[in-house]
């Protein structure tokens, strides 16, 4: 009774019985989902045509050029902030650079502060503290449920532009803070100043050799060395002490008031400070709540067994609980990080020159090449967002709970 | 002898009551006391004099700045304006049609979120297909004798919750499509959808807006003018049906493949398997998820002000610019951000509810 009737040498078939009713074309799976793909393909095809074409025409009846000839072309206007060279006589594909760099700048800053502050929060909303715990759950019910854009506006126009003017600054440390933002003295490197950051840089690769070797010998002998502590004082040590003893090579530029204004020093300019706090805040409550869940991911045993070992709360915290939940935390945190970047693209709306603002803003206004310009400012958050997924991805494997 | 159990002890009296609850909460130990005071102290410090000014020092009665003199909040601004807050520039006779759109919505909401209600399938589809074209007319007019209002009139609460709305609406179809269609068999579907996701889902929404308001007139023929705020509504569709459709995909893997393979063997076909057996399993697993999309969705809704549509917040922009008014702009960003905290918190503590409520107990998760 095995007989399948398919098998080509099962000889069981009969011969003349009657052929097996084909399927009517439309009722075959493969060829319904080929012709399904095939007019798929067609409608796109006839979309984009149609699109292309409307646009040539479109762009030929405006006059308008296109192509990327207009990157070397001098853009002719001037930009708040730059990390690079940037005058009105560069071309328009500096602005593209200059506005780059502002977005990476922000993007690192928020993304530093945000997880510090996050972190925190997230572990302050399980403490058994209940004063503690509720505020934690108050900052993130109110600050994730308020526009982003709102909160931007609030730090720009109701904080930073209420400060008093550069000649009433307030003044602390030899900063100074007014609304034309934070006037901070410059760092001066002079002679000798390359030995301390040789002696920095000698002593993190120090500091790493001594985990290295610390990580083995516990392997081996179960002795544990205070690894952190002593990476610490090396990396702060080290190049504070060969500071101190080549006679203090580091002259401060002050910020001096001329006028109406400061000269000298460094100027944070007061857009880079609002965006900052509103995307850390903001970001904040949301990867509090990934943390948090990737602490309550983390199964009571552990700390039972923990507890149960002799260790204190804060060790059970750091080496038991943190590293386990981190294996939850990390894919959300990722997107955390993502959509900061992505975020910090609302720049434009208090004009802190980020890429958006300045390239897909001005330049697009003065040269009208809207799709090269927004085809290359959606490129760029494409990639960036592109490669933090494969950095914390590459990262997230790495940590992967490995079952034996 | 004779033994006798004795009656339990109650507890010491620090272990119970106000005492108890404080020891245990607030002062466990040298550092959780610290932390406690030190938090206490920066609590009050900021609490007493905001409340203070919000409330106690504040004006609320007036027609002009004079009457802000207390040297608390002003909000006599607030009131003054709440009109363009909630309506922006729409005509004040017809104030009545945003009012009734907003009634209805507000109505059918309650219907479906209140337990004992009936009929519930019949209120949702009707809130879904059949209300935004009431809407529409209701605010668009130019039909059963309603005066026509351009969209660029719109503003305020109303114009985002317009936004909102739509975008809800749309973008949940859009992306179930999306998610069918990632999850594929047939190749070129699959990677259509693919593309489609991660391209919207990488880029952010203000150049998706940027992009609706310079390059989609751009691809239409000569002639054809799209509205601004229509053009503003494809590009948050679009943006957020991808974000939709990621949601909706972790809720079909999240159902067990016994149950792919059930309908299979029950003989259902696609549409059938999906509607009846996937789809409504999938959605309940996700609701957290969707929510959550709608919650920033409604957040997003504050960007078109960068294209120029005045929303809620642009109205606020506007307000504070007045030069009548000047020096009031925490009054008006509270406000709006009290309108939109209330929105967007009141969504996800119902999600959260109904999250336990569907929550029917199989599977460990």
């Amino acid at each position: 009774m095995s007989n399948s009737g398919h098998k080509p040498d099962g000889g069981s078939a009969p011969q003349n019985a009657p052929p097996l009713n084909k399927p009517k074309f439309w009722n075959d799976p493969k060829k319904r989902s080929l012709l399904f793909q095939v007019l798929l393909l067609a409608a796109l095809g006839f979309v984009f045509y149609t699109i292309i074409q409307n646009t040539l025409t479109n762009l030929e009846q405006r006059g308008m050029t296109t192509g990327f000839d207009f990157l070397s072309r001098e853009a002719g206007f001037g930009i708040a902030m730059s990390l690079i060279d940037y005058t009105e006589a560069s071309s328009y594909g500096m602005t593209f650079l200059v506005g780059l760099l502002n977005t990476i700048l922000i993007a690192v800053m928020g993304i530093f502060a945000a997880t510090i502050l996050g972190f925190i929060l997230g572990v302050a909303r399980l403490s058994d503290n209940w004063l503690i715990a509720k505020f934690s759950a108050l900052y993130i019910e109110v600050f994730r449920n308020i526009p982003l854009l709102l909160q931007i506006f609030f730090w720009y126009y109701a904080v930073l532009r209420t400060l008093p003017t550069p000649r009433q600054s307030l003044e602390f440390f030899g900063s100074f803070l007014n609304n034309r933002g934070l006037i901070m003295p410059a760092p001066v490197p002079e002679d000798g100043f390359g030995l301390v950051t040789i002696g920095f840089f000698a002593a993190i690769v120090a500091s790493w050799l001594i985990a290295r070797w610390s990580r083995k010998r516990q392997e081996l002998t179960g002795q544990q060395f205070p690894v952190i502590l002593t990476s610490i004082g090396l990396i702060i040590g080290v190049p504070l002490l060969l500071f101190l003893f080549s006679g203090l090579p580091l002259g401060l530029d002050h910020p001096e008031l001329k006028g109406f204004n400061f000269k000298g020093g460094i100027t944070v300019i007061p857009e880079l400070i609002a965006l900052w706090l509103a995307l850390s805040i903001y970001t904040a409550s949301f990867i509090a709540e990934t943390v948090r869940a990737g602490i309550l991911a983390v199964s009571h045993g552990q700390t039972e067994a923990a507890t149960a070992l002799g260790m204190s709360k804060a060790k059970t915290l750091r080496l038991i609980v943190v590293p386990q939940a981190m294996r939850v935390v990390i894919p959300p945190l990722t997107s955390q990080y993502l959509n900061l970047t992505k975020n910090s693209s609302l720049a434009t709306a208090i004009g802190y020159p980020d890429l958006v603002n300045v390239f897909a803003g001005t330049t697009l206004n003065q040269t009208g090449q809207a799709i090269e310009v927004i085809a290359m400012t959606m490129a760029v958050y494409l990639t960036l967002s592109l490669l933090t997924s494969f950095f914390m991805n590459w990262y997230n494997a790495r940590i992967q709970l490995t079952e034996r | 002898m004779k033994y006798e159990i004795q009656p339990t002890l109650p507890p010491p009296s620090s272990m119970i009551g106000v005492v108890g609850w404080l020891r245990k909460n607030l002062f466990d130990g040298p550092y959780n006391s610290v932390a406690t005071i030190v938090v206490g102290y920066f609590l009050i410090s900021f609490l007493v004099p905001t409340i203070q000014w919000i409330f106690i020092d504040s004006d609320w009665i007036g027609t002009s700045r004079d009457a802000c003199t207390s040297g608390g909040a002003c909000w006599v601004f607030i009131a003054n304006r709440l009109d363009q807050f909630l309506y922006g520039f729409y005509p004040e006779a017809e104030h009545w049609r945003p009012q009734l759109a907003f009634i209805i919505l507000i109505g059918s909401i309650i219907w479906l979120v209140l337990p004992q209600t009936p009929k519930k399938g019949l209120v949702a589809t009707l809130l879904l297909v059949v209300y935004p074209i009431i809407a529409y007319f209701l605010l668009y007019g130019d039909l059963f004798g309603l005066p026509q209002v351009e969209t660029h009139l719109w503003g305020g609460l109303t114009l985002t919750l317009v936004l909102a709305v739509v975008g809800i609406v749309a973008s949940l179809p859009l992306g179930i499509v999306l998610a069918l269609g990632r999850q594929s068999d047939m190749p070129i579907v699959k990677s259509v959808c693919v593309t489609f996701i991660e391209i919207w889902r990488g880029v952010p929404l203000i150049t998706v807006l940027f992009m609706a308001s310079v390059m989609l007139p751009l691809f239409f023929p000569e002639g054809m003018s799209f509205d601004k705020l229509l053009r503003a509504l494809i590009g948050i569709t679009l943006f957020q049906s991808a974000y939709m459709a990621e949601v909706i995909r972790g809720g079909l893997q999240a159902i067990p493949k016994g149950q792919y393979e059930a309908a299979d063997a029950l003989g259902l076909g696609y549409w059938q398997k999906m509607i009846l057996i996937i789809m409504p399993q999938a959605l309940k697993l996700m609701i957290p998820g969707i929510v959550n999309t709608f919650i920033a969705l409604f957040k997003d809704t504050s960007l078109v002000l960068i294209i120029g549509l005045f929303d809620v917040l642009a109205i606020g922009q506007a307000a504070n610019q007045d030069p009548d008014w000047i020096g009031y702009s925490t009054e008006s960003y509270l406000f709006i951000a009290l309108l939109f905290w209330v929105f967007c918190f009141s969504m996800s503590r119902y999600s959260q509810h109904l999250e336990k409520k569907l929550h029917t107990g199989h599977g460990n998760r």
